[in-house]
């Protein structure tokens, strides 16, 4: 193991140097708040790695930039907040699509439009999931810890790269603000997963498997990129059976490497009543609850984090639903997971929202006043 | 100290509170403590209403936010009117006279310096009035041991500035041993 001593961190440095950790090495931007110490950060790390840092005109071309990087053999990140995640949508599509590898952070702020800019919320659960058209597949973790952040970063960039997938990191004001002690390693080589160097003559980028890693451009083979649904060669094509085949395809991956890519963690009772289920910063609220209910007073109580909202960690739900009686679901939006929830759940369960959208994180206290009332 | 501490630094955006926070929670982490720092604040660079949380713990600090303040630092009005009435007996109350005019009320035994105007007379320059009063507040609550600050200070403060920072976090102290200005829970009204 790496030597690793006690830093004190931000949310977003911990994006950007998991990311740098991660071998990404090109970073194109447009600066918002919350976001903005992820692109500073990366500025003043990647020149001396020999990146390339470039603060684009907006959100549309950092996009476009970060995808034309990817395809020309560099790991890549960009970051965001609302306003500008709404731009990126479109060029997202493309690099799912033509299946480009790349990682877009949106440390969410209060919305919609420019909303309150320094007041966190998780009001683009659903945003990330189908912001852009057509029925895609899109992987979307949320981290609600600055470690968690750190690593789910560098899986992220793992991940991307393997499946040829963007994969999205949907950070919160307070995760991405806050400081604490975390402990990173020093030498970080160890976190970079290679993708195979072994390209056969007859080169196919979009071949049946759809793993097989891009080229980078320039490096002798040629092959056609496209929004288009396209062939084995990467040339378009509209003939419907190659279509439902390239949809199936580009879908059936992530179900392939759904142990790599759904990532929950559950704490507390083993034959739970009551559960809550939540993602990002409402994590800390409802762990607060949890070290006082269960761990302290044993009642039968648990928590199911959602690392992973996106593929939706549907499995989780229904083995939950199957135990507990009733599943609150915290979230500082007007109630977007729920749905999702509801959905697995299918009604064996009692499904309790608690949203909070004032700017404000949900307290502990709002949790278990909520809680207290199935317990009794 | 207590298990766990819950620090709050208010006043206005500018007044280097955010920094302060920073340097406390970088000096808890130097202490082998657990620590969590976050930070509210408007869209403006200066002005606007500024709060800095800091949470030291030698458990696991699960809600990153202070709920129940043990230590409150206010250096303007507007801060010292919104948040005194969160606080529960036993919290340390300290003010900015400079700014702050009170009223002191007797039960929450209010600690008065006056921080920026001491920082502009003796040292000259008003931007260091946060390590003043990160002095005070250490001083007063005993948060993380004094010697750690050094190092944290030099680091963290902009270049060249570390001496100039260290003597304000110094001089923070020495307000402290000298008193309160009005005295612990007297109003000003009353003491003039």
């Amino acid at each position: 193991m790496p030597e690793t001593k006690p830093v004190l961190m931000q949310g977003n440095e911990a994006c950007a140097e998991g990311a740098i950790s991660a071998g990404v090495r090109f970073y194109a931007g447009y600066p918002i708040t919350p976001s903005t110490e992820i692109a500073e950060r990366m500025a003043a790390r990647l020149p001396g790695l020999g990146g390339v840092f470039i603060q684009m005109e907006d959100e549309i071309a950092s996009m476009a930039a970060v995808i034309g990087a990817s395809i020309g053999g560099k790991r890549t990140l960009t970051a965001t907040s609302g306003p500008g995640f709404s731009l990126k949508q479109e060029n997202i599509g493309y690099a799912v699509m033509a299946e480009i590898p790349c990682v877009i952070v949106n440390v969410q702020r209060m919305g919609p439009s420019t909303g309150v800019p320094t007041a966190p919320s998780q009001g683009d659960v659903m945003q990330a999931r189908w912001g852009t058209h057509g029925d895609h597949p899109i992987i979307v973790f949320s981290p609600a810890s600055v470690y968690e952040t750190y690593y789910l970063t560098i899986a992220a960039v793992n991940l991307s790269q393997k499946l040829r997938q963007p994969v999205i990191l949907l950070l919160d004001e307070v995760i991405g603000h806050m400081r604490e002690k975390v402990f990173i390693p020093e030498d970080s080589k160890l976190m970079v997963e290679k993708a195979s160097d072994k390209v056969p003559a007859d080169y196919k980028p979009y071949d049946e498997k759809g793993l097989t890693p891009l080229v980078p451009f320039g490096f002798g083979h040629y092959y056609h990129v496209t929004g288009l649904f396209h062939d084995q060669y990467g040339f378009p094509t509209g003939d419907p059976l190659q279509v439902e085949r390239a949809q199936d395809r580009i879908h059936a991956k992530l179900d392939k490497y759904r142990d790599e890519v759904v990532l929950t963690n559950y704490i507390g009772h083993k034959e739970p009543r009551v559960v809550i289920v939540t993602y990002g910063c409402t994590v800390r609220s409802a762990r607060a609850v949890i070290k006082k209910a269960y761990w302290q007073n044993r009642q039968p109580v648990g928590l199911l984090s959602l690392q992973t909202l996106w593929p939706f960690p549907a499995k989780e739900i229904e083995t939950l639903a199957k135990q507990a009686d009733v599943i609150l679901v915290p979230e500082m939006n007007m109630g977007q997971i729920l749905g999702e929830v509801e959905r697995h759940v299918k009604g064996e369960a009692e499904v309790i929202p608690i949203n909070r959208y004032d700017g404000e994180m949900i307290s502990p206290d709002q949790i278990s006043e909520k809680m207290g009332r199935w317990l009794s | 100290m207590a298990n766990r501490q819950e620090v709050l630094l208010t006043g206005a955006g500018g007044q280097g509170l955010i920094l302060a926070s920073i340097m406390l929670a970088e000096a808890a982490v130097s202490d082998n403590k657990n620590v969590v720092q976050s930070q509210s604040y408007g869209p403006e660079a200066r002005g606007g209403a500024s709060m800095a949380g800091v949470i030291i713990d030698i458990d696991v600090i699960e809600y990153p936010k202070v709920v129940t303040p043990t230590v409150l630092l206010c250096m303007n009005q507007a801060s010292y009117n919104k948040y005194l009435p969160l606080i529960k007996p036993g919290c340390i109350v300290i003010v900015d006279s400079t700014f702050v005019k009170g009223p002191f009320q007797e039960e929450y035994k209010v600690q008065v310096y006056p921080i920026t105007s001491t920082a502009k007379e003796e040292l000259k320059r008003e931007v260091v009035a946060n390590m003043l009063a990160l002095g005070v507040v250490n001083a007063a609550a005993g948060l993380v041991a004094r010697d750690i600050f050094r190092e944290v200070i030099f680091k963290l403060a902009p270049k060249g500035s570390g001496e100039l920072n260290q003597q304000a976090f110094d001089l923070g102290y020495s307000l402290y041993e000298h008193g309160s200005e009005q005295g612990a829970g007297k109003s000003a009204q009353n003491s003039q």
